[in-house]
């Protein structure tokens, strides 16, 4: 039998976090090794771990892999239209932490309008056109996973986001309460809090040149 | 039966020069309607043609498929050039988007502040040749095999080939001492597909010019 997946990031969302959502709504436990000095992505580049010398980086199944995209697709099996729209959305927030100060309020706005404009309307008009619990083949699938994650990383920066949404709304209280997910949501998970001033630290301690 | 892809951009490289050189790699006919005023852009729009009211879109098989990635994921699982199992997918999924990184930068490049175009071209030079080509030749060595996924040609393959193009577009000694890169590239470039889609009068399109660079720019303010 497979050892758990483990993941190696620092001790924050990033770009890892989707990864975090899809292995606990899949019900796969993991491990995760922490990166918290340079010293420590040094050793995991020169021991040559890294294809491509960056993180993330799953070692699952007797693979190093890297690249997030490739990481999710090997988790999901599918990667399609719904989940690399949402990620574009994503991204925004991703790099939000490590804008300047100033920026960083201009940029909310910024993503809100997307948010709002583009991308949730798409999803709002496909959960009401079929009426059904989940994004596609009524069943759980990457693309509610990471919608969700997404809902809510906006909404921990604007809370009525989604205002105007009622059928994302309906959506997100139903697949927050998909037994793994809620599992995901309660305190003491893997789920990585809001980035903060520790975790933006960090980072620039170990990726800055 | 469907007809042919119908790709949907302008008349330009961008996002949908992988998506040409994958379909024409698979020995596929497609047909191109080129944006050539932000007009053509807004009545794609108004028809609800855009999932997410952009390009590159492609018709194919009754479905109007936006996203890059997901384009390239169907055609490639469609023609058989994504592994034959989901470990070589995953193998496959991990070179394709080393590659993306590196194809973004350079396709941004055109679009850089003045200011910051030579630091950007001097990044792109340096992470050719430190991280992404090493990265590649690694994997050819370690196998020594004609490809770079399960010894037959995969989207990796070809994605890395059109990729070297590029490269040697914006410096040809960054690729001298990769002799295994070199010899896929001469190997991938000598199919049949791939070689009538190097010659001139196919649908590949040249590098961005200053007129095409300037519609682009009225097209997508």
């Amino acid at each position: 039998m497979e050892a758990r997946p483990k993941l190696h990031y620092p001790n924050g969302r990033g770009r890892m976090e989707s990864v975090r959502w899809a292995l606990a709504a899949a019900g796969v436990e993991f491990d995760e090794e922490f990166l918290e000095t340079r010293e420590q992505l040094h050793k995991l580049q020169k021991g040559k771990h890294l294809l491509f010398q960056q993180v993330p980086m799953v070692e699952i199944d007797g693979m190093k892999l890297v690249q997030t995209r490739s990481i999710l697709h090997y988790i999901a099996e599918n990667i399609d239209m719904y989940v690399e729209g949402t990620l574009d959305l994503l991204e925004m927030i991703i790099t939000h932490p490590f804008l300047k100060p100033e920026d960083q309020q201009k940029e909310v706005v910024s993503m809100t309008q997307k948010a709002v404009i583009r991308y949730f309307p798409v999803f709002e008009k496909i959960l009401r056109d079929h009426g059904q619990k989940f994004l596609v083949g009524n069943q759980l699938s990457l693309a509610d996973v990471i919608l969700l994650q997404t809902i809510l990383a906006l909404e921990e920066k604007v809370p009525n986001i989604l205002a105007a949404f009622p059928h994302l709304q309906e959506f997100t209280v139903k697949i927050s309460n998909v037994p793994t997910i809620k599992k995901f949501l309660e305190p003491g998970s893997k789920k990585k809090p809001p980035p903060d001033d520790v975790y933006v630290r960090t980072v620039y301690t170990i990726f800055a040149p | 039966m469907a007809g042919k892809p119908m790709l949907h951009y302008f008349n330009g490289r961008g996002r949908m020069e992988s998506t040409r050189w994958l379909l024409a790699a698979a020995g596929v006919e497609f047909e191109e309607k080129l944006i050539e005023s932000p007009e053509d852009l807004k009545k794609l729009v108004n028809e609800g043609s855009l999932m997410f009211q952009q390009v590159p879109m492609v018709e194919i098989d009754g479905m109007k498929l936006v996203q890059t990635r997901a384009i390239l994921n169907y055609i490639a699982t469609k023609y058989n050039l994504y592994g034959k199992d989901i470990k070589e997918r995953a193998l496959i999924d991990m070179y394709v988007e080393g590659v993306a990184d590196l194809g973004e930068m350079i396709l941004l490049l055109p679009v850089a502040p003045p200011g910051e175009k030579d630091a950007k071209l001097a990044l792109i030079k340096e992470k050719t040749t430190n991280r992404y080509f090493p990265a590649f030749e690694k994997v050819l060595k370690s196998h020594g095999q004609d490809y770079l996924v399960g010894n037959k040609l995969s989207r990796a393959d070809i994605h890395l080939v059109e990729l070297i193009y590029y490269v040697e577009e914006l410096d040809p000694s960054l690729i001298a001492n990769f002799p295994l890169l070199k010899a896929l590239k001469a190997r991938v470039s000598s199919l049949p597909t791939v070689k009538k889609f190097l010659q001139p009068g196919s649908q590949r399109k040249p590098p961005l010019d200053q007129k095409t660079l300037e519609q682009g720019r009225k097209i997508f303010k």
